[in-house]
Formats: structure tokens, C-alpha cells, sequence
């Protein structure tokens, strides 16, 4: 079967079966895991075709492109595919010690496979409209998600993420009619073609607003972020440590799509509003962060703050900046996924999310601590972990001087720096309050059969292994990223396996 | 006509943004909707309003006539009711869910996830 159809089957298939198997929930966790592992192998190998042939792409019912919807597979989007398999794997095991069964009597697993194939839609389309429907695919899931269970603080913070997202996806439509009218088609590759000899140039870039609007709602940049924190703390923590790892991670994708592809007509101005957005996103999130003290809502604005990193990558415009975007998403989504699902851990010792409330896991859990310890260094960016090759690329290609920005780069590259800084200081903030500090007498602490401590914990080991090897062998990635981001800066190898299916 | 398009498809714009700052949860799902079909209304004038037959291809013929209108942005225009109906359809159960669990349809009631 086609290695990129085969990515989108795989949860489709899981979703399905869940679906038969309606009358036995028990059986559906066995069925996603099952899935998930057939998902990754099919990821593994879509990766692996595009390493050898530059850029994949498949027709779907065979009508040629551009009159057809192209499945495409550039570097960027198999790292991605690859990335969310990895992360649906981790959630799908840590869900079954974490998910209550009245959940996943209710249809979990179906909507948690439904997402993930709304993600890889996502990833892998090559038509904007049909990234609007996985889009949809994709939200409407996570609606279900954030609301399964009906809990007070889950339906007040679902009606923010709702409506807010509902805003974007009316935007995202409104763009992809306008952009219709003035090119004539939705391919992604067609229309990399007729913008490039527009007539008039300025009534793209107000179309590239209304995009920038629809998918910075969907990545929270600033000053459309604030749905975020307000939201993402709320529903059980599997489904929040999916959110966090995947959705905004989607919105920033299509920015990146968007803007390598389509919009490049008007760089100094689209992108250069970019690198200011950009700047925003990081201060404003790592200052909501310092204020904190829920575990959770904290991590939620260092979604944000970190998302800034990946549009100033996107905004340089220069081949290491996209390669330190593309090595920050693949190192982002590990990270804040295993820090949401330690913070799962941590409830489940001590019974609450508050950090004032927690304290004393080092000496209860050491092992917990270190686990803890390696996302969270990772994420403050010290070496040898993942997130310092992240930040240095991102730092570097603004200090490189040959961006279009010779005045802005360089205090971009200060912001970046200082805010890693406060990224550091929150960390450590964490780690004083639930880990070193004497232990409160308030802790309630649910029991862990054995059971429920191997399903927690393998998933977290996983990951934060997948972040040590990262950092001790960051060149094999950072290569791969560099020839993502020469793929995305010179378009004609990704419009060439689309155009040439026909 | 494409003015008065134009005018109409601003002006519900103008309501659903109303709609959405209001304090009821209703309201602000009424904006929602009013958005949803501002945006179809825009598709359908943003491709270009042809006064032409309708878009079927002819016995023994493979292309259609140049006098047809566009088919494409009328399939947009469909998928995007339908998804906007299936998306509204869980709102508005969402909303009843939301209003039991927390007693009042006030917005202003709801800031508990924001402090």
C-alpha cells in the first residue's frame, strides 16, 4: 500500500475497529496500542521513502493534479508524521492507567485515534482546502476530547477553546475562498506556481493576514494565544499532554507551509511581521508562566512562549533558521508531551496540580525526579539535551547576517536568549516547589498498582529517552532538518512531484 | 451585484462580531453561525458570480461549456455547511452540558480556568 496512504489508514483502521467493538470497551485499548504500533511503522516507512526520493506524492482516485487532492510527503512533514506517531503511542499507553472507564466507555480511544488521523491529514495534504477538512477532523475530535467527562473546569474551558476555534477555522475558509478567486486553484503546489507572477501583489498579502489570523489562532502566537492557557489544563492529562504535544504544532506547520510556499511574494513585510509576532509570543509567554503556580496552566504558557522560537525560525527565512524551526517542532512536541505527563505522575503521588500544595518527591520518587528533570533542563535548553541544539540553531541563524532583517535579528536573538533564560528560571521554579521542597502535609495520594506504575512510567521513560539520544547525537537530526529546510526554501522539488503525477 | 454581496456578506460579519462579544453562551453561538454563513457567502463571491448554466457535463461531451458556472467553489460552499452543521450540532449540545454543569448560560460565571 501507498506509504502515505497507509499513515492516514493505520488510526482510521484503530477508529474503526473501536467502533465495532462498541459493546466491549475493554478491548479498545489493546486495538489503539495495536494501532498506534502499526501507525508508527508506517511512519517509519513514509520517512524512509523520503529520504530516498526528496519528496513523495500520490494522487488520490487518480485525478491528476492540480484537479485532484495530492497526498504529499516532503522531509518536513514525514518528521512530523513520524513525530505524532511517536507521541500517539506514548499517550495510547499512559491512557489506559490514566482514563477512567466511564471514558472510554464513551468513545476515548475512537476520538483519540479519529485525531491522530486528522493530524496526519493534516501533515500530509497537498490541496488547502483539504487541509481545512482535516483541520475540522482534526478539531471537532479534540472537542470531544476536552469535553468527555463533563466536568465543571473541562466545560468552562472548553467553551473558550471551542469558540475560539471555531473563529479560526471561519478565518481559515474565508482565506482559502479569497485565495481561490484570485489564483484559480487550491493545490499547494499549483498555487506556489500562479502567485509567483501575480498582478497584484498587495491583495496577497492581505490574503496572507487572513492566514496568518486563521493558523495563529490554531499556534498561538501572540495575541491570539489566550484560549491556550486558559483551556489546556482542564480535560484528564493524557488528553491534555496530546494537545499540547500536536495541535498547536499543526497550526504552526501550515504557517511554515503557507509561508515557504505561497507567500513569499512580499518577504519583508509578511515575515517581518512574523519575527515581531514572533518576539511578542516568546516575552509575553514565558512572562504569563513566572506567575503560575499550577503545574499545568504553567506549561501551557511555555507552549506559547516556546511556539515564538518557531516563528522566529520561520520569520529569518534562511536555510538554518527553517532547519532550527523543523529540529525545534521534532524536539518541542517530546518535550512538552513527557512534561504534561509527568505532571499526570506527579498528581497521581501527591493529588493535586498545585505547586504550592506539592513537595518532597525527590526523597518519595528519585526516579520520578530525574525523569522530570531531563524535559525540563531540555526545555530551559542547557546541553547536552535537545532543547540547546534547538535554541542554539534558532540564536545562530539570527546572528548569521545574511537574514533579510540585519537590524531585528539580533535583538530577536537577545529576546530568544533572555526568555530561555526565564524558561530556565520557571523550570527550576518547578522543580524547588514539587520536587526539593519539604513535603506538604495536604498531599492525598492516589494508589499505583503495579500495573498503573508500568503504563505511566514507560511512556515517560520513552520519551525523555528519545531526548537524551537527540542531544548525544544532535548532527544525525540537525542534517535531516537542514535538508527539510533547503527543501522548504527551494519549492521546486516538492512542485515537481506533485505537478509531474499527472 | 457583487457590491451588494459585498455589503451584505460585511454587514453579517459586523453582526456575528456583536454576537460573539456578548456575555450568553447562546448569543455567542448565534455569532458562530452568523459567521459561518458570512464565509460561505464570501467563497461564493470571491470565485467570481457568472450568471451561467448550471455545471453538468453534456451527454458524449468531456469538458463543460465555457458558459457553466464554477463548480468548485459551490463543493467548498457545501462541505463547509456541513461541517459547520455538524460543528454546531456539538456546540449547542456542549452548551446545554455546560449550562447543567455550571448553572448559568453568564460568561462572566465562567472564569474559574482563568486566574
Amino acid at each position: 500500500m501507498d506509504p502515505l496512504v497507509s499513515c492516514l489508514l493505520a488510526p482510521f483502521a484503530a477508529a474503526i475497529v473501536c467502533l465495532l467493538c462498541w459493546r466491549w470497551p475493554a478491548a479498545h485499548r489493546a486495538i489503539t496500542v495495536l494501532g498506534m504500533g502499526v501507525f508508527l511503522a508506517a511512519a517509519v516507512r513514509l520517512f524512509l521513502a523520503v529520504d530516498a526520493e526528496g519528496v513523495v506524492a500520490v494522487n488520490m482516485g487518480n485525478w491528476p493534479a492540480p484537479f485532484g487532492i495530492t497526498l504529499v510527503a516532503d522531509l518536513t512533514a514525514a518528521i512530523m508524521v513520524v513525530v505524532t506517531a511517536i507521541i500517539g503511542i506514548a499517550v495510547a499507553v499512559y491512557s489506559i492507567a490514566d482514563i477512567d472507564p466511564r471514558r472510554v466507555k464513551f468513545g476515548y480511544y475512537i476520538f483519540l485515534n479519529l485525531m491522530l488521523m486528522g493530524v496526519t491529514g493534516a501533515f500530509l495534504t497537498g490541496d488547502i482546502f483539504n487541509m481545512f477538512v482535516w483541520f475540522e477532523v482534526m478539531l471537532i475530535s479534540s472537542f470531544v476530547l476536552m469535553t468527555l467527562g463533563g466536568e465543571r473546569p473541562q466545560m468552562e474551558g472548553a467553551i473558550k477553546y471551542v469558540v475560539l476555534n471555531l473563529i479560526s477555522s471561519a478565518f481559515f475558509l474565508a482565506a482559502c475562498g479569497i485565495l481561490y478567486g484570485k489564483t484559480g486553484t487550491l493545490n499547494f503546489a499549483d498555487l506556489a506556481i500562479r502567485t509567483k507572477d501575480m498582478m497584484q501583489p498587495e491583495l496577497l498579502t492581505v490574503t496572507a493576514m487572513m492566514f496568518l489570523v486563521a493558523f495563529g489562532l490554531k499556534a498561538g502566537i501572540f495575541p491570539l494565544f489566550f484560549w491556550l492557557p486558559a483551556s489546556y489544563h482542564t480535560p484528564p492529562v493524557a488528553v491534555s499532554a496530546i494537545f499540547a504535544g500536536l495541535l498547536t504544532k499543526v497550526g504552526v506547520y501550515a504557517l511554515i507551509r503557507v509561508f515557504t510556499l505561497i507567500f513569499i511574494g512580499d518577504t519583508p513585510f509578511t515575515h517581518g511581521l512574523l519575527l515581531v509576532l514572533a518576539g511578542l509570543t516568546m516575552v509575553s509567554g514565558v512572562l504569563g508562566a513566572v506567575s503560575q503556580f499550577d503545574f499545568r496552566r504553567l506549561l501551557s504558557f511555555h507552549i506559547v512562549s516556546q511556539i515564538g522560537y518557531m516563528i522566529l525560525g520561520l520569520a529569518l527565512f534562511t536555510q538554518w533558521a527553517l532547519a532550527g524551526t523543523v529540529f525545534y517542532l521534532f524536539h518541542h512536541i517530546i518535550v512538552k508531551t513527557n512534561l504534561y505527563l509527568i505532571s499526570g505522575i506527579t498528581h497521581r503521588k501527591t493529588g493535586t496540580f498545585d505547586l504550592k500544595k506539592m513537595g518532597g518527591l525527590y526523597a518519595a520518587a528519585p526516579w520520578l525526579a530525574l525523569l522530570f528533570f531531563i524535559p525540563a533542563m531540555s526545555l530551559g535548553g542547557i546541553p547536552p539535551l535537545s532543547g540547546f541544539f534547538a535554541k542554539f540553531a534558532v540564536v545562530k541563524a539570527s546572528l548569521m547576517g545574511d537574514t533579510m532583517f540585519p537590524l531585528g535579528a539580533p535583538i530577536l536573538a537577545a529576546i530568544a536568549l533572555a526568555v530561555g533564560l526565564l524558561t530556565l528560571f520557571s523550570m527550576t521554579k518547578i522543580w524547588n516547589e514539587a520536587f526539593w521542597k519539604a513535603p506538604s502535609s495536604r498531599a492525598e495520594a492516589s494508589p499505583m498498582s503495579r500495573s498503573d506504575r508500568w503504563l505511566l512510567y514507560s511512556p515517560v521513560v520513552l520519551l525523555a529517552t528519545l531526548t537524551v539520544c537527540i542531544g548525544l547525537a544532535p548532527s544525525f537530526f540537525f542534517d535531516i532538518a537542514l535538508r527539510a529546510a533547503d527543501q522548504l526554501l527551494n519549492p521546486d522539488a516538492y512542485i515537481q512531484a506533485v505537478m509531474r503525477r499527472n | 451585484m457583487e457590491l451588494i454581496l459585498a455589503i451584505t456578506i460585511g454587514v453579517l460579519f459586523a453582526v456575528a462580531a456583536y454576537l460573539l462579544l456578548r456575555r450568553s453562551i447562546v448569543k455567542m453561538i448565534l455569532g458562530i453561525v452568523v459567521m459561518s454563513q458570512a464565509v460561505n457567502l464570501l467563497i461564493l463571491t470571491a470565485a467570481g458570480l457568472t450568471s451561467g448554466a448550471v455545471p453538468f457535463v453534456a451527454d458524449g461531451q468531456t469538458g463543460l461549456p465555457s458558459t457553466a458556472a464554477d463548480p468548485l467553489p459551490q463543493a467548498l460552499i457545501l462541505t463547509a455547511i456541513v461541517i459547520s452543521f455538524g460543528v454546531l450540532a456539538f456546540t449547542l449540545a456542549m452548551s446545554l452540558r455546560a449550562d447543567q454543569t455550571v448553572g448559568t448560560d453568564d460568561l462572566d460565571a465562567m472564569k474559574g480556568t482563568d486566574e
